[in-house]
Parts: structure tokens; sequence; C-alpha cells
């Protein structure tokens, strides 16, 4: 079978203008926000060595935050902003997405800037600045007329650096809610399909390949006085953005967005959403690998339209209720929190996904471990591996309480990698999602919990605010709620996590569920 | 005939009683200088490296303040002068030439015009005028770099940029440094043409104690920031200063060798 036969490919190119403009879009404008705000900083610090010395260690500081973090520190910044702006002059803005992107971007872009730009202008020959105030210039055409054009091709460098460093760090824009390349990254990751990942890798290395390029012909250019070169790049510049940005700004503005957070099964369902919209005549695109504390806020503020949580979720992250509470109870207590925030519960998926104690099958029947109970007297010797989130969560604080565990070690791992790790005996124990297909394909248990330390998490429909009345959009979904059991959610997890498209693993999903 | 014109005529430039040092004073480079030149002269100043021929160069048009003292230039004392605008009256050559490596052999000559808001025509009409002038080729030398350029040639562009806006005043440090002999004579003896036809007032730095006594209308000797001797070439060739007889040795010794050694024809 030839590489390019797979029919991933072809989804992946479908995307493509979709995403790769977005990608140009925020990119462009975090290098633009940048240089306005870099270049005057390094004119105006260079003569002041205590500016000069805070700024530049600032920007290394920003420089050493991990890009994700810094992304991620940006959204409930801009989240608090908003609404102090709101409630003093009753204008909000988005805090989700392009705007925390573009902020984090034009930071992580400065240091190379800041810093070329004070080295090129400090390289320039002190005789000709000399020269320029003897024939009678002014301080600002020194500066304009001199400086600046001799200390140019050491600035372009630096200009370099920061789109190449820019164009890469967006990729990682996905979970606040930016649309980049990184939205094939992050899906890839999440269902296995590596081919995917590869796509966007491919695709965000060749556009800063191009930038870096071109950028290096308009340096070549001014470093050769040559404006032929310079004009060329320039023009080159323009046209690749302009090819990436007008494809994506023709597209129709899609009326619904449907939000989906980092792992396979929201995948398949935010495709299921979409296609179910589509059924009923309404456009909508997706916005995936949205982070968990993110999602929330951007249904709550209409930037997203209808997702699928998880009650026990909410309740106990979003809404901060202490302790444990029925299944009921926890419903119960949601729709009320829910309907204060205007978002609105248009009812239960079906299946609950909890979070569970999850072991080999044989290695639990060799050692007598049915439940939570039995494991606890072996738990000092055994190691246990959970997401990145778990050992922080009320569950985990619960299980222990609830039955006295203690594990001789606690590992964090990525979801998708923690059942292989626990088939292959590489840890002993694993908290996994009960509705993750991957239980069955490598043969686990998921043990008891008599002690009902982990409510059951029901999957729910959520809306808009925006779109609390909107009656083609509940009518388009009213089919979805009480449909999808824990085993078809299950099978289609699986089918998702072993490279077949969401796509079309929740077409085949709905083809099994729909009312006949 | 030059010294009865310009007898009573005020100085075009003058220092009286000029102090200014560097390194919070531990560095005397012009010390207590007083000094005019009048309309018309060409004056040479001469000394060795480090006396402060540059400095007081530099004092002239405001690039440094005088610690003490006054320096005025046509009657007006810098200090109630816009530097700017002074500058843009007075031509400057640099020492080692300091061309802008970033314009062309036009742009660099036509930039104080430019910064006056000469009109553009007019600019490049008097860029082509003053390559005549330096006698440089136009069409071969307007659109050049200076990186394109041989020394000599950049000197000359270096006096045309001077020359550019008119100026009634130039100052000249060392223009005609690090050249070959016969280019630094040919170009001494350029120079000295145009100063006389444009009846430009002339400050001309150089080491060359010849080339002073060639060329200047009067000669200034400075040594350790301190003024030793002024005059006309033979008035500073009957100085009594120890330094400026040292000086002067040089160029006697040279001639007495060079007439016994020449043949008196010239035919070598
Ligand atoms: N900006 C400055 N800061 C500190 N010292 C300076 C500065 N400019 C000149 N000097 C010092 O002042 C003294 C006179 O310098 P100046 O440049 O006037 O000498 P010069 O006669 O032009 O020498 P040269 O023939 O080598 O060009 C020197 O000792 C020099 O080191
Ligand atoms: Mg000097």
């Amino acid at each position: 079978m030839s590489l390019f036969a797979d029919p991933r490919w072809r989804d992946a190119f479908a995307n493509l203008p979709d995403y790769l403009g977005a990608h140009v879009r925020v990119s462009l404008a975090a290098l633009a926000l940048g240089l306005a705000i870099s270049l005057p900083l390094a004119i105006l610090a260079r003569h002041r060595p205590v500016l000069r010395g805070a700024l530049l260690s600032f920007a290394g500081i920003v420089q050493t935050i991990p890009g994700l973090a810094l992304l991620a520190l940006f959204y409930p910044l801009l989240l608090a902003l908003a609404a102090l702006s709101l409630s003093a002059f009753g204008v909000g803005f988005s805090a989700f997405g392009f705007l925390p992107a573009v902020l984090a971007l034009a930071l992580y872009s400065m240091l190379p800037v800041l810093r070329n730009t004070i080295t090129g202008l400090d390289a320039v020959d002190p005789a000709l600045v000399e020269a320029a105030q003897g024939v009678g210039m002014t301080q600002r055409q020194v500066l304009t007329m001199v400086e600046l054009p001799l200390a140019l091709p050491v600035i372009m460098a630096g200009i370099r650096t920061a789109a190449v460093w820019v164009i890469g760090t967006a990729t990682l824009s996905t979970p606040i809610g930016q649309t980049s390349l990184g939205n094939y990254i992050f899906a890839g990751l999440q269902t296995q399909n590596w081919v995917l990942v590869l796509f966007g890798c491919a695709a965000a290395a060749l556009l800063a390949l191009a930038v870096d390029q071109l950028l290096a012909l308009i340096e070549r250019g001014l470093r050769l006085r040559s404006r032929v070169r310079a004009a060329l790049g320039g023009l080159g510049l323009a046209a690749l953005i302009a090819a990436t940005l007008l494809p994506s700004l023709a597209g129709a503005r899609s009326t619904y967005v449907i939000g989906a957070k980092t792992f396979t099964e929201q995948y398949v369902l935010a495709a299921l959403l979409e296609q179910r919209l589509a059924a009923a005549g309404l456009s909508a695109t997706t916005r995936a690998g949205l982070g968990s504390s993110v999602i929330y806020d951007a249904l709550k503020s209409s930037d997203i339209d209808a997702y699928v949580d998880y009650s026990g979720t909410l309740w106990a992250n979003q809404f901060k209720h202490p302790g444990l509470a029925t299944r009921d109870q926890v419903l119960a207590d949601l729709k009320q929190d829910l309907a204060k925030d205007g978002v609105t519960l248009l009812g239960e998926i079906g299946f609950a996904n909890a979070y569970a104690l999850v072991m080999p099958r044989a290695k639990a029947e060799a050692q007598g471990i049915r439940s939570i109970a039995d494991l606890a007297a072996r738990a000092p010797s055994m190691t246990i591996a959970g997401d990145y989130e778990f050992f922080s969560r009320p569950e985990w604080a619960n299980l222990r309480k609830a039955y006295g565990l203690a594990f001789k070690t606690e590992r964090q791992m990525q979801p998708d990698f923690m059942y292989a790790a626990v088939a292959s005996g590489e840890v002993d124990i694993i908290a996994g999602y009960t509705s993750d297909g991957l239980i069955a394909k490598y043969d686990l248990v998921v043990l008891d919990d008599p002690r009902q330390a982990i409510p059951p998490y029901d999957a729910v429909l959520l809306l808009s605010p925006k779109h609390a009345g909107d009656a083609k959009l509940r009518d388009a979904l009213k089919p979805l709620p009480g449909r999808i059991d824990i085993e078809a959610m299950r099978a289609a997890n699986l089918q998702a996590g072993s490279g077949s498209t969401p796509d079309a693993v929740a077409r085949a999903l709905w083809e099994k569920v729909k009312p006949r | 005939m030059l010294a009865t014109m310009t007898r009573d005529a005020p100085p075009m430039i003058a220092y009286t009683a000029v102090d200014k040092s560097f390194d919070g004073g531990r560095i005397k480079a012009v010390d207590g200088v007083s000094l005019a030149v009048a309309r018309g002269e060409l004056l040479a100043i001469v000394g060795g490296s480090g006396s402060g021929k540059t400095t007081l160069l530099r004092l002239a048009n405001r690039l440094i303040e005088a610690d003490a003292g006054r320096v005025e230039i046509e009657g007006e004392d810098v200090q109630a002068a816009d530097p700017i605008a002074l500058r843009r009256r007075i031509g400057t050559v640099f020492q080692a030439g300091a061309l802008f490596p970033h314009l062309s052999v036009a742009g660099n000559i036509g930039i104080t015009p430019k910064l006056l808001g000469w009109p553009r025509d007019a600019i490049a009409a008097r860029v082509d005028e003053l390559l005549d002038l330096v006698r440089l080729d136009r069409a071969q030398h307007r659109s050049r770099f200076p990186h394109e350029l041989s020394g000599g040639q950049r000197q000359r562009v270096g006096v045309a940029r001077a020359l550019a806006a008119k100026p009634a005043i130039v100052l000249m440090d060392e223009p005609f440094g690090a050249l070959d002999p016969l280019t630094r004579d040919a170009l001494g003896e350029d120079f000295r043409a145009l100063h006389q036809r444009l009846q430009l007032t002339t400050v001309l730095i150089t080491h060359d104690i010849t080339e002073a006594l060639l060329l200047a209308d009067r000669i200034a000797v400075m040594h350790k920031g301190r003024l030793l001797e002024q005059g006309t070439p033979a008035e500073v060739s009957r100085s009594t200063e120890p330094y400026v007889a040292e000086l002067l040795q040089t160029p006697r010794r040279q001639a007495q060798r060079l007439g016994a050694l020449l043949p008196q024809d010239g035919a070598a």
C-alpha cells in the first residue's frame, strides 16, 4: 500500500486551508506585536544600562518558560482582565483563543529582536555616528538614516529567529482554543494517528522554513544593498501570507462551534455533534484539543457553542463542591450551577466516564484482587500511574482515605500510554477511564469500588448561553441524549485509538445507535 | 594680498582661552588655546598624535563643548547657536573619511543638502558639479558605494561631501592621510586651488609639517594640548620653540639631501 493512499492524508489536507490560515494569522499578529514592542524598547534601552539589563533578563526569563505553560498562563490572566473590564467599563472581550495566543507568542518573540537590535546598534562604528552628527543630522536622523540602516542586517537576523520560534511555538496554542497547525499534532497524539502528527509537524516546519528563507533573502538584499533581492523577498513573503490567509478568510463562516477536550473520546463526540448539525443543515466547525480548564469557560462566554463534559468533573473542579455525592445528587447540583451561568444541559449522553483503577486480568486473578479493598494490602509494593491531573484531584484523595491506599510510587503519564504500560508490567496499576476502549484491547479489568469512593461521571451535553433558546440547534442535537451506552462508547474509542479518523468512527457509531 | 584683505574683518573662527579635558580632568586635550582664523585663510594645524588637533576641530562645530573659554564662528558664540544648523553650514572632512557605507557616492555627497531640504534635482545637479570639482568621473562614480572606491577616490568624495552645501568654512581632519605621496600631493594642490576659487575659510589638520608649509597661509603648532606657535610658514620657521625647531628639522634635512641627490633637470 502506498503511503499516500492512506485516507488519513486526504482528511489532513481537507483541514489544511483552515489550520494553516489560522496559524499564519496568529503568528503574524504575534510577530507584528512583538516587533512593535521590542524595536522601540531596544532603541530606548540602548543607552540606559539599567533598563537594558532589566529588559534583556526579563526577555531571557520569558524564554525559559515552556511555550505551553506560557500560553496556558495567559488564559486565566486575560479571563480575569476581561471580567474586570466588563465590570468597570461594561465591555468584555474573549479571553479564548486568538488573544492569549498572540500575547504569549509576542512575548516569546521579544528576546531575539531585543538582543539583536541592541547588539546591531552597538556595533555601528562611532566614527560614522560622529560623521552623521557632523554633517548636520539631528539625533533622530542619526538613528533612522545611519544607525538603523547599518544595524539592519543584524536586526533582520533577530527577526528571523523570532519568526521561526513563533511559528514553531504557535502549534502549542491549540489547547487554549486557537486553531493552528498544532490541531493536527494534538489530535494525532490523542488518537494515535501518527500520520496526522507527522503532517502537522511537517506543515509547521515547512512554513517556518519558507518564512525563514524569504526573510533571509530580504536580509541578504539589505546586506548587499540589492534592492531587487530585498523586493523579491518582500514579495514572496506577501504572496505566502496572502496564499495562506485568503482561503481561510474566503471560507464560509460557520454558525456553530463545537468544542472538544484533549482525548480520543472527545474527538469522536465532537465529530458526532458536527455530523448531527450538518445533517440538520447547520454548518459547524470544531475547536478540538482544548484544555480541561479552558473549555467550560469558553462555553460560558459563548466562544464555543456545544460540547460534552462529565458531571463529576464540573461538579468537583468547576463548581468546587467538596466531598462526595451520589450520582443523582451530582446531576441535580450541576443543573442548578449551570443554570446560574446560563448554560443549558441538554441531556445525558447515556454513558459514564469515570476514573477507575485498572490492572491486567491475569495478574488480578493470580493475586486474587477483585476490588480496591483487596488491593490495599499489596499497594505498598506497587507502582501506580495516572494522567497529569489525577493525583491532584479529589477522587484520589477520597480513594486513599476510603481504602487506606499507599503505593510505592506514583507516576504521571500521557493517558494513551498508560494502558500499554500496565499491560506490559512497567507499572502495576493505572487510574484509567471506564469508557476507554483499551481496557478490552489489553484484556484489563476494572477493580470494584465497594465503598463508592469514585462517583460515576455522566457524560452530559452542554449548550452555550448564546444558543440557549436556539430551537434549530436543540432539535438537531435532541436525538443524541440517552443513545450511547458504555459498550458502544468503548468500542468507538478503541476504533478511534487504532487509526480510524474520529469522523469515520463517529459515523459508524451513529449508524449503530441511531433511533430506528 | 590676503593679509591686507583680512586684517580688519572679524575672524571667521575664534578660540579664546579654550580648555577641554576628558576623563574627569585627567586628560587635558586642549589647554588654554587662543587662535583666530581669518576669512579666506587656510590654516594648517600640525602636531603629534594626541596633541589635541581633532579635539580643537570638534569644538568648532560643537560636537563637543568647551570646559572654559569661548569658541566663536563668524562672530557668534557657538554656545548660543543651534548645533544642528551650525554643522549644516560648516563643511567637515573627517579623519579616516567616515563615508556612510550604506549610501552611494551621490548619497554621501548630497547628504547635507538633503538634510537642508533642497529639491531632488538641485541635489543631483550639485552632486555632479562637485564630482567635477574633485575631479571624479560623474557617470563612473555617482552610483558606486564607498567600498567600491580606491583610498584616494574616497578622500575626494569626503571633500566633496564637505563642500556640498556651499559652506563658507571647511574643517578637514587629515583629509589626505594614508595615501601615496603622489596622490597626496595632487589632492593637496587640487584642494588649495578649490579653497582659493570658492573663497573658503579652511582649517586643515595634518601630521605632515611639509604639507603644512607648502599649502597653508598660516600654521598653528599644537603640543600636548597647548598652542606652541602660530604664524605664516616663514614666521614659524624662525620660531625659537625647541619643539617647533625639531619639527622643522625633518623637512630641512630632507630638502638638503634631496637637493644633493636629485639631478637638477629632473630627468630621473
Ligand atoms: N572622547 C574622548 N574621551 C577621552 N579622551 C579623549 C577623547 N577624545 C580625545 N581624547 C584624548 O584627548 C587627547 C587629544 O586627542 P585628539 O583626538 O584631539 O588628538 P589628535 O591631535 O587629533 O591626535 P591624532 O593625530 O592621533 O588624531 C588624546 O590624549 C585623546 O586620547
Ligand atoms: Mg586626530
